[in-house]
């Protein structure tokens, strides 16, 4: 069928900021749809609140809207430009659920817009509980045995007819939030209660607990003609009980025969044919490990995180062919991109193996539980690619950035084989390293499987890495062992750990033996068809497929990694945009990175891309291969800019700010130099590595001070001390890790927080804008609420810090972009951190300003000046409107995790709000972050002695607005004295009705506790932060939040003004 | 052991000994199923061929014996990245390693097998010979590999007697769909093991009786009847025509099997008198090649041929496409049919090669591809519930003869 002629102008709606459980997969798919789009002449209308995607750049879409995604903006937008089509189904569940009230409400129907590809009744029967299951039954696909229920009650009588365990699943919502396993009726009752709430319907379902079974996933494309294919299969080895997000999940699965594999094929098939899917749909299943029983778990009818991984295993692009699919046409017409010769109405089949390992934020939440549950709480993950599974899993260990390179990264050699049967039970993100530790000691598998459920064959291939491990412990390094165990992947590193030969003499070896890595093509087909498409993995001991190249010039780009808090989808961004820049002025790219939801490892963005770890050694491989002209690593995120040493060493030219610039900024002796010789203030402070010398530093100063390790990003680490008791305990939690450099302790200073991004040539520096943040200082930058243009600063502090720009920028003698944190002190101006590199907000003031500084710096890099290219040098003449981007958290789905904002980054995404004037802007910013407030008008304020004043003035104004205002005994006194009215309430410990029987009771709307210093968790303060995150209740714990908050509700408004960012 | 396989072109792979203990001679050809290698080994249309896996891990789930497509294993030599040590699966009764040395099939291991892949592709398949002696002449060698050819091997594989198979038996045997079937624990304690399960929903085959000309047949065609509730006789290759024609059956079948259908001189003499009764037929691979040689059309050898499961074929009356699992070097030359006698019906998606036939004021339709399945997708199963419904308009109108 070829394309539908009718469809001209389509709306594509965005997923919105990422949370966990909606990352940068959907920026991914929603930019290859838009470009797919585009190529067939339609014109894209986007819309999404996340200002730092690739899909709201202007030439993916025609028409950009960073509107907060509701559904009043959504039909402002429609009403404004008219498209004859919605594609709701690239957009994750956020997009989808837009998608579907648009059209339950009538609204499209009625302006004459269609709904592109899946239909909504399609949808409603897959994501609707009950719907789904009767569908099922009718054509005999096996659910678990459950029920929908709305009422606790009801859940409790079912599941007594069921019996324990139950796994309760709310409906509509993302990354199974509220979820979970209850085994008592206790847990049923308390799980139940939380997921109702959470439910958009109002609805959870109540299942038979199939935990322990085997999980498998199928990819599936069928198109409006009823033709299906599988685009990939995945096997879960966490077996079902984690959510998949969180499993270690290898592609293709691997322990099933033909017979599971086909039936289970099968089954996903007739589930879309009956569900008359046209588009992409992931289907999940339990698979008995000893029978043939299976069960359905769910149907996404949409593109998902497991297509994103599905696409980048497979070579298949799938969001493409979903976009191609819903304008009309069927696979057998829609060419395979990779080989060009074969169909997308074609099945890959893949000639190695594919490991995916969750990114978890434990490292950031240290308090909080890691235990995986059927909730998910990766913020993001690696994938990697090698010819055998043990490689595919090394590799992807190392990929993950968190100081794991092996199975013996974390230690639990003093565990006792009793203990290690105890621990085994913990589901954590640790458990394949307590598996290996149990089999070092001897553990049979058959014990390891009963306690665990993960398949022999995984446990096997845990057993040959230890094995190995062992071997090289133990036996004289021959030729044959190393080259075993470097197709195992064991980086050199570790090799000379365990045989205590040096690192560089191992290199040596294997040189002088041509024991190298050699490179494979992801051809979608085994190898069957020639294919053109150069995506790369490393094995050791094949033939080399990477075609060398001798272009005039070369550049490798250093991608970012997985997603983590601190370092997210923009760099990714920033990636993908110097690529493109590059490509343009005529180099050849090639891209190295390991994240498979990004865009940057999509196959067609870099001339070249190379699926592997960020390392020094697996970079060193390509160089070898590539030897490229120069590498860039300042958009890379502090992935990219960790491997600069290395990448020198090498002989690889650093295009852009040179590593001794890099080096100076995060050198605090050689920085400080800096400082003194451009004349700019910074708060005194000092370098230290131990406790005692940080006490010293601290005492010098004066409390309170700031903590913090250099090197790092996302603030990671970092403290406010108010005592030397503090400071022993921050040290300690630093330095759990070794410390490669020393740790910084400042004197904190309080005022107003500035930042700018700049690109400099050497000589002059273009700054398009100053951002002004909410929050003052003390809070992490990513974690504040960010203006454009500031809104409250002079002139002259503006001017003084177009200033200190330039100086700092020509001192470091930046070629390239430069962030710089100030704080503002009536007009003085003090440093706090300059970043010569990619930041955060680049792309967003980007995108606010419409100046491309990533293009920008990468034409700078490769040597034209910002005249040349058409720019005023120095700050840029300030818009006309205002953004506000807004950091969005996603602590509800993080179990245990302190919610205050400090100077350590939390949260996991950002929105913009964008307008006329400053309150709609910001009120913008709430709405598209889901801060939704009137519902009952109730609040709870309690906050510490400092903060009773500015309690006063912002309880005063909600006060205004029509709130019911409950507090604290020593806040209801303040407030009451000042004239506002404030219902006193208990504290947890004092007898019911107290704080916390408030908010269980859902009649809060919001909770404004700022915390006492300390992080002792047990306070009251940390309780009710915690419960009303887990209740669904919004809850502010800084002051500069809850005067933001209040002055955008005294102007809410639901006729917004609509910006189209791509005119800008 | 080292192992050694040796091209044609010269090209040496050296790798681990695997499997039975014997040095062969043979066609090399590589195979893009992921999963499925048991029924890749029973599968009597590799007799005469060496089979490399293009996927790396092979051996995973073990042997389930019911899931052999014959009673032994076929091909000459077996060819993989990487043999398990560890086979898992519940209804394992032997490693893979214990199977190729029961079926006295030799291997290899821990070569390049994407390599091997990549020669085949460019060069085309050609011979090769698998070896532990770390000895070999090349020179001696390559002569004798560049004069090997397959040979006759239908005669090989085909059963000596002709047998049956009770449709009503398959049905108790196998059950419906039993994916959906609770697990009892109980009863697996006690060694009971779930038959695997099937996908046929409906008896619509009851009572009909099909001739299946066994050319080296898959096992899972007859059953794939008997699911439906055909009874099944399956007969030698060399049973005449007149034979299978008194038996007064509803429909015959003629089965896939090896080789170049061209060597099949005296099988294809009696395929035109089988062609020339009014009896429904339905042909798979190479059934399918000899019926269009028995009608006038040709056959040429293709490059490197299909061999996987992931091969999409469009069905020209409907447009659909399916993805289909595929085995075959030989195809039919579309070029030189005859439209009077047969049209095309199904074509593959990739390579615009024919997939089946349709021919013309006859009750006889013939595929290219599997869609018995085993390994690879079950999707044109439907066929068979075709060619049963066929067999039913056929018995409508008065059977056979009217």
């Amino acid at each position: 069928m070829p394309k539908n002629p009718n469809v001209k102008r389509v709306m594509v709606i965005g997923s919105g900021p990422i949370v966990i459980g909606q990352a940068a997969e959907f920026d991914y798919a929603g930019t290859q749809a838009c470009r797919s789009l585009k190529e067939e002449g339609v014109e894209v209308i986007l819309v999404n609140s996340n200002p730092a995607t690739i899909m709201t750049d202007k030439n993916i879409a025609d028409k950009v809207y960073i509107e907060p995604l509701t559904v009043k903006v959504l039909e402002q937008i429609i009403e404004k430009e008219k498209p004859d089509s919605i594609l709701p189904t690239l957009g994750g569940q956020a997009g989808l659920n837009l998608g579907m009230e648009l059209e339950e409400s009538g609204f499209l129907a009625a302006h004459n817009v269609k709904l592109l590809g899946t239909t909504a009744a399609t949808i409603k029967k897959a994501e609707d509980r009950q719907e789904f299951k009767d569908t099922m039954e009718k054509i005999g696909e096996p659910c678990a045995a459950s029920k929908v229920v709305e009422t606790v009650e009801d859940g409790v009588a079912f599941t007594n007819t069921i019996g324990y365990p139950v796994v309760l699943r709310p409906a509509y919502t993302l990354g199974g939030s509220g979820g979970g396993i209850a085994h008592n009726q206790e847990e049923l009752e308390s799980i139940l209660e939380n997921g109702l709430r959470l439910s958009r319907v109002g609805q959870v379902l109540v299942e038979r607990c199939i935990a322990g079974w085997k999980e498998i996933e199928y990819e599936v494309m069928r198109d409006s003609a009823g033709n299906c294919i599988t685009v990939c299969n995945m096997e879960n080895i966490d077996p079902v009980g984690v959510h998949t997000g969180d499993s270690i999940v290898v592609a293709p699965s691997q322990t099933l025969g033909d017979k599971e594999y086909q039936m289970l094929r099968t089954s996903a098939l007739n589930i879309i044919s009956e569900l008359e899917i046209t588009g992409g749909c992931n289907v999940q299943f339990a698979l008995h490990p000893t029978s043939f029983e299976y069960c359905v778990i769910e149907v996404n009818p949409r593109v998902s995180r497991s297509s994103a991984l599905a696409s980048k295993a497979t070579g298949y692009p799938i969001a493409k062919v979903a976009a191609k699919i819903a304008l009309g046409y069927t696979l057998d017409e829609i060419k395979n991109a990779i080989t060009g010769k074969t169909y997308a109405s074609f099945e890959p089949t893949l000639d190695y193996c594919v490991v995916k390992l969750p990114r978890l934020p434990f490292d950031k939440f240290i308090t909080a539980k890691r235990t995986l549950t059927t909730q998910m709480k990766a913020t993001g993950e690696v994938m990697s690619i090698c010819d055998n599974f043990e490689g595919a899993l090394m590799k992807a260990i190392r990929s993950l950035e968190q100081h794991v390179d092996c199975l013996l990264s974390y230690d639990f050699s003093e565990l006792t084989l009793e203990e290690l049967k105890e621990r085994l039970k913990i589901v954590d993100d640790q458990r394949i390293y307590v598996i290996a530790e149990a089999l070092r000691k001897g553990m049979d598998y058959d014990t390891i499987h009963e306690i665990t459920m993960i398949d022999h064959w995984f446990i096997d291939k845990i057993a040959v890495l230890v094995e190995m491990e062992q071997s090289l412990k133990r036996e004289p390094l021959t030729l044959e062992l190393l080259k075993e165990a470097k197709r195992m992947e064991f980086p050199d590193q570790v090799i000379g750990r365990l045989t205590g030969i040096p690192e560089e003499k191992i290199r040596d070896m294997r040189y002088e033996n041509g024991i190298i890595a050699a490179y494979k093509m992801v051809d979608t087909c085994a190898a069957e068809f020639e294919a053109a498409t150069p995506y790369y993995y490393s094995v050791y001991g094949g033939e080399n497929e990477a075609v060398k190249t001798n272009p005039p010039k070369k550049v490798l780009v250093l991608g970012s990694g997985p997603i983590r808090i601190g370092q997210g989808i923009e760099f990714d961004y920033c990636s993908v945009h110097a690529t493109w820049a590059f490509s343009k002025a005529g180099f050849e790219t090639i891209i190295v990175n390991n994240n498979p939801e990004t865009v940057s490892t999509d196959f067609d963005i870099a001339d070249k891309l190379y699926f592997e770890p960020l390392t020094p050694e697996d970079v060193e491989s390509i160089v070898r291969l590539e030897k490229p002209d120069g590498a860039v690593v300042q958009f890379g995120g502090q992935t990219a800019i960790k491997l600069t040493e290395s990448l020198m060493k090498m002989g690889v030219p650093i295009l852009g700010t040179k590593a001794e610039d890099v080096d100076a900024a995060e050198d605090r002796e050689l920085f400080d130099r800096i400082l003194e010789e451009t004349e700019i203030p910074r708060a005194a402070g000092g370098t230290v590595y131990t406790a005692k010398e940080a006490k010293e530093v601290a005492n010098r100063l004066g409390y309170p001070v700031l903590v913090r390790p250099s090197y790092v990003l996302g603030g990671q680490g970092m403290q406010i001390a108010i005592s030397d008791e503090e400071i022993e305990e921050f040290m300690g939690i630093i330095n759990r890790i070794a410390q490669d450099h020393p740790i910084l302790v400042d004197k904190y200073l309080q005022g107003k927080e500035i930042e700018v991004d700049a690109v400099c040539d050497g000589t002059d520096i273009l700054i398009p804008g100053i951002m002004e943040h909410i929050e003052r200082t003390g809070v992490h930058s990513g974690d504040s609420i960010s203006v454009y243009p500031a809104p409250t600063i002079s002139d002259t502090v503006k001017e003084k810090i177009a200033e200190y720009t330039r100086r700092l920028a020509r001192a470091l003698h930046v070629k390239g972009l430069i962030n710089i944190q100030f704080i503002a002190i009536g007009e003085d101006v003090y440093v706090i951190e300059v970043n010569p590199r990619s930041s955060r907000t680049v792309p967003y003031i980007s995108k606010v300003t419409g100046i491309p500084i990533v293009d920008l710096a990468t034409e700078v890099i490769i040597g034209k000046t910002i005249r040349e290219l058409g720019y005023q040098p120095g700050l840029q003449p300030e818009a006309e409107y205002f953004a506000v981007k807004m950091p969005v958290f996603s602590f509800e789905k993080i179990r245990g995790a302190e919610i205050s904002l400090g100077p350590e980054m939390k949260s996991t995404g950002e929105c913009l709000g964008i307008a006329r004037t400053f309150q709609e802007a910001l009120y913008k910013a709430f709405l598209g972050a889901g801060v939704d407030l009137p519902k009952h008008k109730q609040m709870i304020i309690t906050v510490k002695d400092a903060d009773k004043g500015e309690a006063v003035e912002i309880g005063r104004r909600f006060e205004k607005l029509g709130y019911t205002i409950y507090a604290t005994r020593s806040t209801a006194a303040a407030l009451n004295e000042a004239g506002v009215k404030a219902r006193k309430v208990n504290k947890i410990s004092q007898e019911s009705p107290t704080v916390m029987d408030l908010i269980l009771g859902h009649r809060i709307d919001l909770v404004i506790d700022t915390p006492t210093q300390g992080r002792d968790k047990s306070r009251d303060g940390f309780l009710i932060r915690r419960t009303s995150i887990e209740t669904g209740v919004n809850c502010i714990t800084a002051m500069d939040t809850a005067r933001a908050l209040v002055t955008s509700l005294e102007n809410a408004n639901d006729q917004f003004t609509l910006i189209d960012i791509a005119s800008i | 052991m080292k192992a050694f396989l040796i091209l044609e072109d010269g090209t040496v792979f050296t790798g681990i000994h695997i499997g039975a203990d014997k040095e062969i001679i043979s066609e090399i050809v590589f195979n893009t199923s992921m999963a499925g290698y048991l029924e890749v080994l029973t599968d009597p249309s590799y007799a005469g061929q060496a089979v490399c896996m293009t996927y790396p891990l092979i051996g995973n789930y073990g042997v389930c014996q019911e899931d052999m497509e014959s009673q032994k294993g076929w091909p000459d030599g077996f060819i993989v990245k990487e043999l398990s040590r560890m086979p898992s699966n519940f209804r394992k009764d032997l490693t893979l390693q214990e199977f190729l040395i029961r079926q006295n099939i030799p291997g290899i291991a821990g070569i390049d097998t994407r390599s091997l892949t990549k020669i085949l592709r460019e060069k085309g398949t050609m011979n090769g010979m698998l070896t532990s002696d770390e000895h070999y002449d090349l020179n001696t060698i390559l002569p004798k590999l560049k004069a090997y050819t397959t040979g006759k091997v239908v005669e090989k594989v085909t059963c000596s007697q002709p047998y049956e198979i009770k449709g009503a038996k398959a049905l108790a045997d196998n059950g419906p769909l039993s994916g959906s079937a609770r697990f009892d624990p109980n009863a697996y304690a006690k060694g009971k093991r779930e038959m695997r399960p099937s996908l046929v929903k409906k008896l619509n085959g009851a009572g009909k009786r099909v001739a299946l000309l066994d050319f080296g047949a898959k096992g899972n065609i007859a059953l794939s009847l008997a699911q439906r509730g055909c009874d099944v006789t399956v007969y030698p290759a060399l049973t005449k025509a007149e034979e299978i024609v008194a038996g007064g059956y509803d429909g015959i079948m003629l089965s896939n099997g090896p080789g170049d259908p061209k060597e099949c001189g005296s099988i294809i003499a009696e395929i035109k008198k089988l062609y020339d009764t009014d009896i429904p037929i339905f042909a798979i691979c190479l059934g399918h090649q000899l019926m269009a040689l028995a009608t006038g059309a040709d056959t040429f050898k293709m490059k490197y041929g299909h061999r996987g499961g992931n091969h999409p074929v469009k069905d020209l009356t409907t447009g659909r496409v399916y993805i289909s699992s595929q085995n075959h070097g030989y195809v039919v030359d579309t070029e030189k049919l005859d439209p009077g006698v047969a049209k095309p019906a199904f074509v593959n998606v990739n390579d615009g090669t024919n997939e089946g036939l349709i021919y013309t004021g006859k009750k006889i339709f013939t595929v290219q591809f599997h869609p018995e399945a085993c390994p690879g997708p079950q999707d044109s199963g439907y066929l068979f519930d075709r060619f049963i419904e066929m067999m039913e308009k056929t018995l409508r109108n008065g059977g056979n003869n009217a």
